[in-house]
Protein backbone atom coordinates (compact mmCIF):
# COMPACT_ATOMS: atom_id res chain seq x y z
CA UNK A 1 0.00 0.00 0.00
CA UNK A 2 1.43 3.45 -1.07
CA UNK A 3 2.06 5.93 1.53
CA UNK A 4 0.50 9.06 0.92
CA UNK A 5 0.43 12.84 1.93
CA UNK A 6 -3.14 13.38 4.01
CA UNK A 7 -4.42 16.47 3.50
CA UNK A 8 -4.32 19.27 7.28
CA UNK A 9 -7.50 18.58 8.92
CA UNK A 10 -7.79 22.36 9.15
CA UNK A 11 -6.23 25.61 7.70
CA UNK A 12 -2.64 26.52 7.90
CA UNK A 13 -3.05 29.73 9.97
CA UNK A 14 -5.51 27.49 12.22
CA UNK A 15 -3.23 26.99 15.38
CA UNK A 16 -1.80 29.94 15.24
CA UNK A 17 -0.70 32.08 17.18
CA UNK A 18 0.51 28.87 18.57
CA UNK A 19 2.13 27.29 15.36
CA UNK A 20 2.07 29.25 12.58
CA UNK A 21 0.76 29.11 9.23
CA UNK A 22 4.67 28.99 7.70
CA UNK A 23 5.59 26.24 10.09
CA UNK A 24 2.62 24.13 9.01
CA UNK A 25 3.48 24.88 5.77
CA UNK A 26 6.92 23.65 5.64
CA UNK A 27 6.23 21.06 8.16
CA UNK A 28 3.19 19.42 6.32
CA UNK A 29 3.81 20.23 2.56
CA UNK A 30 8.03 20.07 2.46
CA UNK A 31 9.08 17.71 5.46
CA UNK A 32 5.36 15.08 5.58
CA UNK A 33 5.57 14.92 1.80
CA UNK A 34 9.45 14.19 1.66
CA UNK A 35 8.89 11.15 4.44
CA UNK A 36 6.12 10.17 2.02
CA UNK A 37 8.29 9.89 -1.12
CA UNK A 38 11.10 8.58 -0.02
CA UNK A 39 9.18 5.66 2.32
CA UNK A 40 7.59 5.24 -1.21
CA UNK A 41 10.53 4.50 -2.88
CA UNK A 42 12.30 2.44 -0.21
CA UNK A 43 9.23 0.36 -0.25
CA UNK A 44 9.77 -0.39 -3.31
CA UNK A 45 11.07 -4.33 -3.58
CA UNK A 46 11.55 -4.03 0.47
CA UNK A 47 9.34 -7.15 1.17
CA UNK A 48 6.68 -4.85 2.65
CA UNK A 49 4.86 -3.61 0.04
CA UNK A 50 1.25 -5.41 0.91
CA UNK A 51 1.34 -4.70 4.13
CA UNK A 52 -0.48 -2.02 6.66
CA UNK A 53 1.65 1.35 7.63
CA UNK A 54 1.62 0.14 11.17
CA UNK A 55 2.99 -3.41 9.88
CA UNK A 56 6.33 -1.64 7.90
CA UNK A 57 7.24 0.50 10.88
CA UNK A 58 7.49 -2.48 13.25
CA UNK A 59 8.94 -5.21 10.78
CA UNK A 60 11.26 -2.40 9.10
CA UNK A 61 12.04 -1.49 12.61
CA UNK A 62 15.63 -2.75 13.06
CA UNK A 63 16.17 -3.94 9.80
CA UNK A 64 15.90 -1.47 7.19
CA UNK A 65 17.02 1.99 8.55
CA UNK A 66 16.06 3.84 5.39
CA UNK A 67 12.15 2.27 5.89
CA UNK A 68 12.00 2.71 9.07
CA UNK A 69 12.91 6.44 9.42
CA UNK A 70 10.37 7.57 6.36
CA UNK A 71 7.31 4.77 7.42
CA UNK A 72 7.77 5.65 11.11
CA UNK A 73 7.62 9.24 10.45
CA UNK A 74 4.60 8.93 8.12
CA UNK A 75 2.89 7.45 10.80
CA UNK A 76 3.88 10.22 13.68
CA UNK A 77 2.94 12.79 10.98
CA UNK A 78 -0.28 11.68 10.14
CA UNK A 79 -1.12 11.30 13.75
CA UNK A 80 0.50 14.61 15.16
CA UNK A 81 -1.82 16.60 12.91
CA UNK A 82 -4.91 15.07 14.17
CA UNK A 83 -3.34 15.38 17.87
CA UNK A 84 -3.63 19.13 17.47
CA UNK A 85 -6.63 21.58 16.53
CA UNK A 86 -7.70 24.97 17.38
CA UNK A 87 -9.02 25.99 20.59
CA UNK A 88 -7.22 22.57 21.92
CA UNK A 89 -5.16 21.61 25.01
CA UNK A 90 -6.02 22.97 28.38
CA UNK A 91 -7.11 21.03 31.25
CA UNK A 92 -10.76 19.89 30.40
CA UNK A 93 -10.09 16.38 29.49
CA UNK A 94 -12.93 13.58 28.77
CA UNK A 95 -13.52 11.55 31.61
CA UNK A 96 -12.15 8.49 30.85
CA UNK A 97 -9.05 10.17 30.01
CA UNK A 98 -8.66 12.00 33.17
CA UNK A 99 -9.41 9.05 35.18
CA UNK A 100 -6.45 7.46 34.03
CA UNK A 101 -4.14 10.37 33.75
CA UNK A 102 -5.35 10.64 37.63
CA UNK A 103 -4.73 6.67 38.25
CA UNK A 104 -1.62 5.84 36.39
CA UNK A 105 0.38 9.75 35.86
CA UNK A 106 -0.39 11.27 38.97
CA UNK A 107 -2.71 13.92 38.14
CA UNK A 108 -3.10 16.61 35.06
CA UNK A 109 -0.55 18.73 36.54
CA UNK A 110 1.69 15.90 36.95
CA UNK A 111 1.13 14.44 33.23
CA UNK A 112 1.89 18.27 31.92
CA UNK A 113 5.44 18.53 33.87
CA UNK A 114 6.25 15.05 33.02
CA UNK A 115 5.22 15.04 29.39
CA UNK A 116 6.90 18.43 28.69
CA UNK A 117 10.04 17.39 30.37
CA UNK A 118 10.05 13.92 28.38
CA UNK A 119 9.86 16.46 25.28
CA UNK A 120 12.43 18.71 26.91
CA UNK A 121 15.15 15.81 27.63
CA UNK A 122 14.93 14.19 24.28
CA UNK A 123 18.53 15.33 22.97
CA UNK A 124 18.07 16.19 19.11
CA UNK A 125 15.54 14.93 17.34
CA UNK A 126 12.27 12.85 18.23
CA UNK A 127 9.46 12.55 20.19
CA UNK A 128 7.70 12.94 23.16
CA UNK A 129 4.07 10.26 23.69
CA UNK A 130 1.64 8.97 26.01
CA UNK A 131 1.77 6.01 25.28
CA UNK A 132 -0.66 2.98 26.34
CA UNK A 133 1.23 0.34 27.76
CA UNK A 134 0.14 -3.07 29.60
CA UNK A 135 -3.03 -1.45 29.78
CA UNK A 136 -1.34 1.99 31.76
CA UNK A 137 -0.80 5.25 30.92
CA UNK A 138 2.77 5.72 30.60
CA UNK A 139 4.98 9.07 29.60
CA UNK A 140 8.07 8.09 26.65
CA UNK A 141 10.28 9.68 24.47
CA UNK A 142 11.71 8.36 21.33
CA UNK A 143 14.62 9.52 18.92
CA UNK A 144 13.75 10.83 15.40
CA UNK A 145 10.96 8.57 13.69
CA UNK A 146 10.93 5.94 16.20
CA UNK A 147 7.51 5.64 18.33
CA UNK A 148 6.16 3.67 20.82
CA UNK A 149 4.71 0.98 18.17
CA UNK A 150 8.35 -0.29 18.30
CA UNK A 151 8.44 -0.61 21.98
CA UNK A 152 5.47 -2.74 22.73
CA UNK A 153 3.05 0.55 23.33
CA UNK A 154 0.34 2.18 21.65
CA UNK A 155 0.86 5.65 21.20
CA UNK A 156 -2.07 7.74 22.24
CA UNK A 157 -0.13 11.59 22.16
CA UNK A 158 2.24 12.66 20.85
CA UNK A 159 4.58 15.25 19.72
CA UNK A 160 7.48 15.85 17.56
CA UNK A 161 10.65 17.88 19.18
CA UNK A 162 12.41 18.00 15.68
CA UNK A 163 13.67 21.86 16.09
CA UNK A 164 11.55 21.66 12.44
CA UNK A 165 8.94 21.31 14.51
CA UNK A 166 8.93 24.57 16.28
CA UNK A 167 12.04 26.55 14.74
CA UNK A 168 10.74 29.31 12.79
CA UNK A 169 7.88 29.95 15.92
CA UNK A 170 10.31 29.60 19.12
CA UNK A 171 14.12 29.39 17.88
CA UNK A 172 15.78 27.50 20.79
CA UNK A 173 12.69 27.85 23.36
CA UNK A 174 11.65 24.15 23.45
CA UNK A 175 10.15 24.37 26.44
CA UNK A 176 8.15 27.38 25.34
CA UNK A 177 6.97 25.21 22.26
CA UNK A 178 5.50 22.00 24.27
CA UNK A 179 3.76 24.04 27.11
CA UNK A 180 1.90 26.08 24.26
CA UNK A 181 1.27 22.58 22.58
CA UNK A 182 -0.45 21.49 26.00
CA UNK A 183 -1.81 24.58 26.87
CA UNK A 184 -3.40 25.08 23.74
CA UNK A 185 -3.85 22.75 20.69
CA UNK A 186 -3.62 18.89 21.79
CA UNK A 187 -7.20 17.43 20.70
CA UNK A 188 -8.03 15.25 23.61
CA UNK A 189 -11.17 13.77 21.78
CA UNK A 190 -8.50 12.57 19.01
CA UNK A 191 -6.85 10.69 21.97
CA UNK A 192 -9.66 9.46 23.63
CA UNK A 193 -11.20 8.06 20.02
CA UNK A 194 -7.36 6.10 19.68
CA UNK A 195 -7.39 5.14 23.35
CA UNK A 196 -10.84 3.59 23.13
CA UNK A 197 -10.03 2.00 19.63
CA UNK A 198 -7.33 0.19 21.95
CA UNK A 199 -8.95 -1.08 24.65
CA UNK B 1 17.70 38.68 7.99
CA UNK B 2 15.18 41.25 7.12
CA UNK B 3 13.93 38.27 4.83
CA UNK B 4 13.47 35.85 7.41
CA UNK B 5 12.04 38.35 9.63
CA UNK B 6 9.07 39.77 7.04
CA UNK B 7 8.30 36.44 6.41
CA UNK B 8 7.16 35.55 10.03
CA UNK B 9 3.90 37.15 9.12
CA UNK B 10 3.54 38.65 12.35
CA UNK B 11 2.78 35.73 13.62
CA UNK B 12 6.19 36.40 16.55
CA UNK B 13 4.27 36.13 19.79
CA UNK B 14 5.71 35.18 23.46
CA UNK B 15 8.51 33.17 23.39
CA UNK B 16 9.78 33.88 20.09
CA UNK B 17 9.52 37.94 20.10
CA UNK B 18 11.98 37.68 23.32
CA UNK B 19 14.65 36.34 21.43
CA UNK B 20 14.05 38.26 19.03
CA UNK B 21 14.66 41.09 21.30
CA UNK B 22 17.40 39.36 22.98
CA UNK B 23 19.14 38.89 20.09
CA UNK B 24 18.80 41.90 17.81
CA UNK B 25 19.35 44.17 20.91
CA UNK B 26 22.51 43.60 23.01
CA UNK B 27 24.12 40.08 23.15
CA UNK B 28 22.76 37.93 26.05
CA UNK B 29 24.49 35.22 27.30
CA UNK B 30 23.15 32.31 29.63
CA UNK B 31 24.66 32.43 32.74
CA UNK B 32 26.79 29.58 33.02
CA UNK B 33 27.25 27.98 36.42
CA UNK B 34 31.09 28.24 37.98
CA UNK B 35 32.59 25.30 35.97
CA UNK B 36 36.12 24.53 33.93
CA UNK B 37 34.83 25.58 30.40
CA UNK B 38 33.41 28.70 29.23
CA UNK B 39 31.74 30.19 25.83
CA UNK B 40 34.59 32.10 23.88
CA UNK B 41 32.82 34.97 21.80
CA UNK B 42 32.59 34.02 17.90
CA UNK B 43 35.63 35.20 16.50
CA UNK B 44 34.07 37.52 13.75
CA UNK B 45 30.76 39.51 13.84
CA UNK B 46 27.92 37.55 13.55
CA UNK B 47 27.29 38.67 9.95
CA UNK B 48 30.43 37.82 8.60
CA UNK B 49 29.07 34.50 6.90
CA UNK B 50 25.98 36.32 5.12
CA UNK B 51 24.32 35.81 3.08
CA UNK B 52 24.94 32.16 3.44
CA UNK B 53 24.50 32.04 7.20
CA UNK B 54 21.82 34.70 8.44
CA UNK B 55 24.05 36.93 11.17
CA UNK B 56 20.55 35.89 13.61
CA UNK B 57 21.17 31.91 12.72
CA UNK B 58 24.92 32.76 13.98
CA UNK B 59 23.30 34.66 17.17
CA UNK B 60 21.31 32.23 18.02
CA UNK B 61 23.54 29.30 17.40
CA UNK B 62 26.45 30.65 19.40
CA UNK B 63 24.55 32.73 22.09
CA UNK B 64 21.64 30.49 22.90
CA UNK B 65 22.55 26.85 21.73
CA UNK B 66 26.41 26.64 22.40
CA UNK B 67 25.81 28.41 25.72
CA UNK B 68 23.54 25.72 26.60
CA UNK B 69 26.25 23.23 25.99
CA UNK B 70 29.21 25.00 28.29
CA UNK B 71 26.09 25.65 30.70
CA UNK B 72 24.97 21.82 31.28
CA UNK B 73 28.52 20.76 31.08
CA UNK B 74 29.88 22.67 34.00
CA UNK B 75 26.45 21.85 35.56
CA UNK B 76 27.04 18.06 35.02
CA UNK B 77 31.08 18.43 36.15
CA UNK B 78 29.90 20.65 39.27
CA UNK B 79 28.98 16.99 40.79
CA UNK B 80 32.18 15.60 40.06
CA UNK B 81 36.03 17.30 40.48
CA UNK B 82 38.08 14.60 39.22
CA UNK B 83 36.65 14.30 35.83
CA UNK B 84 36.42 18.33 35.87
CA UNK B 85 40.38 18.16 36.08
CA UNK B 86 40.40 16.33 32.44
CA UNK B 87 40.66 18.34 29.09
CA UNK B 88 37.47 17.93 27.20
CA UNK B 89 39.03 15.65 24.85
CA UNK B 90 40.09 13.51 27.41
CA UNK B 91 36.67 13.40 28.73
CA UNK B 92 34.97 12.56 25.21
CA UNK B 93 38.18 9.58 24.60
CA UNK B 94 37.07 8.39 27.79
CA UNK B 95 33.31 8.36 28.15
CA UNK B 96 32.98 4.96 28.97
CA UNK B 97 34.79 5.86 32.53
CA UNK B 98 33.21 8.44 33.59
CA UNK B 99 30.81 8.49 36.27
CA UNK B 100 27.18 6.82 34.70
CA UNK B 101 25.20 9.85 36.52
CA UNK B 102 26.92 12.32 34.24
CA UNK B 103 27.53 10.10 31.20
CA UNK B 104 25.28 11.32 29.49
CA UNK B 105 25.38 14.53 29.71
CA UNK B 106 29.16 14.42 29.44
CA UNK B 107 28.35 13.28 25.94
CA UNK B 108 25.81 15.63 24.88
CA UNK B 109 27.04 18.42 26.05
CA UNK B 110 30.66 17.85 26.34
CA UNK B 111 30.42 16.82 22.65
CA UNK B 112 28.52 19.87 21.69
CA UNK B 113 30.83 22.56 23.33
CA UNK B 114 33.80 20.60 21.14
CA UNK B 115 31.77 20.29 18.17
CA UNK B 116 31.05 24.60 18.23
CA UNK B 117 33.87 25.35 19.53
CA UNK B 118 35.67 23.84 16.39
CA UNK B 119 32.81 24.88 13.79
CA UNK B 120 33.25 28.72 14.70
CA UNK B 121 36.65 28.30 14.22
CA UNK B 122 36.64 27.29 10.85
CA UNK B 123 33.88 29.61 9.39
CA UNK B 124 34.27 33.19 8.87
CA UNK B 125 36.03 32.57 5.65
CA UNK B 126 35.71 33.30 2.31
CA UNK B 127 35.36 29.21 0.70
CA UNK B 128 37.68 28.84 -1.82
CA UNK B 129 40.26 26.12 -1.52
CA UNK B 130 42.93 24.94 0.25
CA UNK B 131 46.64 24.72 -0.22
CA UNK B 132 49.88 23.48 -0.11
CA UNK B 133 50.17 20.63 2.13
CA UNK B 134 46.43 19.93 3.06
CA UNK B 135 45.26 20.06 -0.78
CA UNK B 136 47.79 17.59 -1.57
CA UNK B 137 46.07 15.36 1.88
CA UNK B 138 43.08 16.26 0.11
CA UNK B 139 43.52 15.42 -3.28
CA UNK B 140 45.34 12.12 -1.98
CA UNK B 141 42.93 11.06 0.60
CA UNK B 142 39.74 12.54 -0.49
CA UNK B 143 40.07 12.36 -4.12
CA UNK B 144 40.42 16.39 -4.18
CA UNK B 145 38.24 18.78 -3.44
CA UNK B 146 35.34 18.35 -5.92
CA UNK B 147 34.60 15.11 -4.44
CA UNK B 148 35.19 16.04 -0.93
CA UNK B 149 32.44 18.50 -1.27
CA UNK B 150 30.20 16.05 -2.65
CA UNK B 151 30.80 13.44 -0.29
CA UNK B 152 30.75 15.61 2.11
CA UNK B 153 27.50 16.57 1.37
CA UNK B 154 25.89 13.43 0.67
CA UNK B 155 27.19 12.49 4.00
CA UNK B 156 25.73 15.35 5.51
CA UNK B 157 22.38 15.09 3.74
CA UNK B 158 22.09 11.64 5.29
CA UNK B 159 22.24 12.06 8.77
CA UNK B 160 18.74 11.33 9.89
CA UNK B 161 17.69 13.87 12.70
CA UNK B 162 20.15 15.55 14.48
CA UNK B 163 24.10 15.35 14.01
CA UNK B 164 27.33 16.47 12.06
CA UNK B 165 29.47 15.36 9.24
CA UNK B 166 33.17 15.78 9.99
CA UNK B 167 36.53 15.05 8.32
CA UNK B 168 38.81 13.59 10.52
CA UNK B 169 42.64 13.92 10.74
CA UNK B 170 45.17 11.54 12.09
CA UNK B 171 48.47 12.05 13.34
CA UNK B 172 49.96 11.62 9.95
CA UNK B 173 47.69 13.51 8.69
CA UNK B 174 44.89 10.91 6.43
CA UNK B 175 41.93 12.36 6.13
CA UNK B 176 38.42 10.51 6.43
CA UNK B 177 34.89 11.47 6.05
CA UNK B 178 32.73 10.62 8.94
CA UNK B 179 29.40 10.88 10.00
CA UNK B 180 27.53 11.58 13.65
CA UNK B 181 24.20 11.47 15.19
CA UNK B 182 23.44 14.50 17.84
CA UNK B 183 26.52 16.05 19.45
CA UNK B 184 28.85 12.70 18.87
CA UNK B 185 31.87 13.56 17.76
CA UNK B 186 34.86 11.54 16.47
CA UNK B 187 37.12 12.73 19.38
CA UNK B 188 34.66 9.97 21.79
CA UNK B 189 36.66 7.52 19.30
CA UNK B 190 40.00 8.94 20.05
CA UNK B 191 39.88 10.60 16.94
CA UNK B 192 40.59 14.13 15.71
CA UNK B 193 38.63 16.59 13.73
CA UNK B 194 40.02 18.42 11.08
CA UNK B 195 37.11 20.64 10.11
CA UNK B 196 33.25 19.77 10.38
CA UNK B 197 29.84 20.88 9.69
CA UNK B 198 26.32 21.08 11.82
CA UNK B 199 23.44 19.35 10.44
CA UNK B 200 20.90 19.93 13.57
CA UNK B 201 18.05 21.60 12.16
CA UNK B 202 18.90 25.17 14.11
CA UNK B 203 22.09 25.15 11.92
CA UNK B 204 20.13 26.29 9.25
CA UNK B 205 16.27 26.61 9.63
CA UNK B 206 15.80 30.38 9.33
CA UNK B 207 17.64 30.67 6.03
CA UNK B 208 17.10 27.47 4.57
CA UNK B 209 14.03 25.26 6.37
CA UNK B 210 13.70 21.64 4.71
CA UNK B 211 16.18 22.19 2.59
CA UNK B 212 19.61 20.99 4.05
CA UNK B 213 21.36 20.53 0.82
CA UNK B 214 20.80 23.81 -0.14
CA UNK B 215 22.75 24.86 3.39
CA UNK B 216 25.16 21.81 3.30
CA UNK B 217 26.48 23.69 -0.21
CA UNK B 218 26.13 27.29 0.50
CA UNK B 219 28.55 25.98 3.79
CA UNK B 220 31.51 25.70 1.84
CA UNK B 221 31.56 29.91 0.89
CA UNK B 222 32.52 30.56 4.13
CA UNK B 223 34.84 27.99 5.01
CA UNK B 224 38.22 29.66 6.17
CA UNK B 225 41.19 26.88 4.90
CA UNK B 226 43.50 28.70 6.79
CA UNK B 227 42.48 28.33 9.82
CA UNK B 228 41.52 24.36 8.29
CA UNK B 229 45.15 24.19 7.19
CA UNK B 230 46.00 25.34 10.83
CA UNK B 231 44.40 22.86 12.33
CA UNK B 232 46.15 20.21 10.09
CA UNK B 233 49.56 21.28 10.83
CA UNK B 234 48.74 20.76 14.75
CA UNK B 235 47.08 17.29 13.98
CA UNK B 236 50.37 16.49 12.68
CA UNK B 237 52.30 18.28 15.64
CA UNK B 238 50.01 15.91 17.82
CA UNK B 239 48.68 19.89 19.26
CA UNK B 240 45.39 19.26 17.82
CA UNK B 241 43.19 18.97 20.95
CA UNK B 242 39.25 19.81 20.08
FE1 LIG C 1 8.18 16.71 12.01
FE1 LIG D 1 24.53 23.46 16.54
Amino acid sequence: MAFELPPLPYAYDALGPYMSAETLEYHHDKHHLAYVNNGNNLLKDSGLEGKSLEEIVKESYGKNAGLFNNAGQHFNHIHFWKWMKPNGGGKSLPGKLQAKIDSDLGGYDKFRTDFVQAGVTQFGSGWAWLTLKDGKFVITKTPNGENPLVHGGVPLLGVDVWEHSYYIDYRNLRPKYLEAFVDSLINWDYVLELYEAAV
Amino acid sequence: MTTVLTTRRGMLFGAAALTLTACTGTRVRAQAPAGPFKLDPLPYAPAANEPHIDAMTMEIHHDRHHAAYVSNLNAALAQNGEAAKLPLQDILAKLGEMPEAIRTALRNNGGGHANHTMFWQIMGGKGGAPAGELAAAVERDLGGLDKLQTDFNTAGTRVFGSGWVFVTVTREGKLAIVAKPNQDTPLMDGARVLMGNDVWEHAYYLKYQNKRADYLKAWWNVVNWDKVAERYAAAKAGTLTI
